[in-house]
């Protein structure tokens, strides 16, 4: 069986789009409310997840065989814990800006249902390998989304993208644009997350119910 | 109308199936019930014949606003007047029209973005264009400031009619009311141009009519006095209100809202015509009655506090709003449920809660979400009733 063989691949892919964790499983919803007002903090929170993601999921893949059933969630935990301690430690000693943005939320990466839901569905069941591909699919789709909404919050809510004030530049201000303050509270990531889910929906027939 | 019967059915072929003008369909027939009584008929089951549809209803309430627009226009070009000084120079007329010219865009920019956005949802599922935004287009331009810039106007009635109303499924399935929705938006998208005290006024001349006012011009409404504790009646009120102004809406507020005595008239015409049920507009008021009774002690000592009736969107919300039959209570006992909850949630809100002065809004909305909840229990503890009956009979 090749590196990339066909089996691979699709780990790696289905969770980008026709399982997206977000829009379809409609999984860790939580925080990508919370941390999207902003493009930076955005990013960080879907690399983090992705990198958190991956690790937990070789990790637990690899001694997938030697866990007792009746005490996995807890083996799970544990290695997500450790995992999730170690990013926050790494955050606060080498972005300690974003990391004071994103607050208790990387802390609460180990509440993500993502994680254990593939721990669960997925690293329990296959090699390494593919479960490595698995969770950077996955985290990669939970960070795609993130960015869709943080890009769009940012530029409406705030008027600058990664803190460039755009509009401000573009002169919007001067012919009387006011920034949309909506877009900074919670529910404006729910409706955008609902415009995406539909864009897909809409796209993708076979997401359709019946 | 033989004329315009024969007219419409030369040119209707052009937009049935294969004609050439197909993508205009859904507004043809529009236009069409618009003008003339469908003449499809039931096919199954029982039915009473009437002429009223909902096209018919929703005209009533378009006449009921009348009153209120109207007054409200006078009103735009009365404060305007008063904030350049020279009410007594101007004719009640020219203040008319000035508010007309002011108004008449907000109504244009509601009613081509609500009825376009109906017209391509209608044109793209292939159905009926709904005659559902013809009161809210006249509604949304109704209830924000006369301040508030078009361009604001139009992404909240975008907003509103795809979030509010056409997820849901389009006309008669809105949850929430949508002209209320679209001041929502409006009231957290962008607050200062529907909250503070520099939005209330016109201050800018149109056509000739109206008057240039001084750059930051302020004028706070009278709910926002309250708020602020500055007296409004009394001996050492710093700004007098009597209550006749209070009942013609001679004062700064949302455009249609100020005037009790227009919102009447219409009150009127909607109970005459039984498009609006009594029993919701009735017990509204009993809510916020009971609930300024419960809060007298912490309401400004030298206003009455049946100007909390009056004042703010209290009447305007009770007669227009609560009563929308979609996304009100549809039991008869729980129309009073619903309707007390609205009053009760208006004052808790204006007295309680210091940044909002009005609550009127936020009350209605909320009561919006509850309706189908009210409607449940009283269904259900019917039921209960019921069943009890019988087992004990047995």
């Amino acid at each position: 069986m090749g590196l990339f063989s066909k089996k691979n691949k699709e780990a790696l892919n289905t969770p980008l789009l026709k399982e997206n964790p977000v829009t379809v499983q409609v999984l860790g919803i939580c925080s990508a409310l919370a941390v999207t007002s902003k493009l930076e903090p955005a990013i960080v929170m879907g690399l983090s997840v992705t990198i958190i993601v991956a690790m937990a999921n070789v990790i637990i893949s690899l001694i997938r065989n030697t866990i007792p059933m009746r005490i996995r969630i807890i083996v799970q935990l544990v290695v997500v814990a450790a995992l999730v301690t170690l990013v926050s430690e790494i955050l606060k000693a080498f972005a300690y800006d974003v990391s004071v943005q994103l607050s208790v939320y990387i802390g609460l990466i180990i509440t993500n249902c993502i994680l254990m839901g593939r721990l669960e569905a997925f690293a329990m069941q296959n090699k390494p390998w593919p479960s490595f591909l698995d969770g950077i699919g996955n985290g990669v789709g939970y960070a795609m989304i993130l960015v869709v909404v943080a890009f769009f919050r940012e530029l409406f809510g705030s008027g600058t993208l990664f803190n460039y004030p755009v509009f401000e530049k573009l002169g919007l201000y001067e012919i009387g644009y006011i920034n949309n303050g909506l877009m900074l509270l919670a529910p404006a990531a729910f409706f955008l997350i609902a415009c995406v889910i539909w864009y897909q929906r809409a796209k993708d027939k076979s997401l359709q119910e019946k | 109308m033989k004329f315009l019967r024969n007219y419409l059915n030369k040119i209707k072929p052009n937009f049935e199936e294969g004609g050439k003008l197909k993508a205009f369909r859904s507004l043809f027939d529009g236009f069409e019930t618009f003008l003339f009584v469908p003449n499809d008929t039931s096919k199954s089951g029982v039915n009473i014949h009437d002429a009223i549809d909902s096209k018919r209803i929703m005209s009533l309430v378009v006449i009921a606003l009348m009153p209120a627009m109207l007054l409200g226009m006078y009103n735009i070009g009365l404060q305007n007047a008063i904030a350049a000084g020279t009410v007594a120079t101007t004719g009640w007329f020219d203040m008319f029209v000035y508010g007309f010219l002011v108004m008449l865009p907000k109504i244009a920019v509601s009613y081509i973005v609500g009825l376009g956005i109906e017209f391509t949802v209608a044109q793209w599922k292939n159905e009926e264009i709904h005659e559902g935004f013809l009161v809210s287009g006249i509604l949304i331009p109704m209830i924000v400031p006369v301040g508030c810039p078009l361009w604001i106007l139009a992404i909240a009635t975008a907003f509103a009619v795809i979030f509010a109303k056409e997820v849901f499924g389009g006309t008669g399935m809105n949850i929430v009311n949508v002209a209320l929705i679209a001041r929502a938006f409006i009231f957290f998208a962008y607050p200062s141009v529907i909250s503070g005290e520099s939005v209330w006024v016109a201050t800018e001349s149109v056509c000739g009519f109206g008057y240039d006012v001084v750059d930051g011009y302020t004028c706070a409404t009278a709910l926002q006095h309250v708020a602020n504790g500055v007296a409004i009646t009394g001996a050492d009120a710093s700004v007098t209100l009597s209550v006749s102004d209070m009942l013609f809406g001679f004062m700064p507020g949302s455009i249609g809202e100020t005037s009790v005595v227009a919102i009447a008239i219409g009150a009127v015409i909607l109970l005459f015509t039984g498009v609006a049920s009594w029993k919701t507009m009735f017990s509204v008021f009993v809510g916020g009655i009971a609930m300024l009774f419960v809060f007298r002690d912490q309401l400004p000592a030298d206003m009455p506090i049946w100007h909390h009736l009056l004042l703010g969107g209290f009447c305007f919300g009770a007669v227009f709003m609560a009563t929308d039959p979609v996304t009100s209570a549809r039991t008869e006992v729980g129309k009073y449920i619903y309707g007390f909850g609205i009053g009760a949630m208006t004052i808790i809100i204006r007295v309680l809660n210091p940044g909002y002065p009005e609550g009127m809004m936020l009350a209605i909305l909320l009561m919006n979400v509850t309706a189908p909840f009210i409607d449940y229990c009283v269904v259900q503890s019917n039921v209960n009733a019921r069943a009890k009956r019988v087992t004990k009979n047995k």
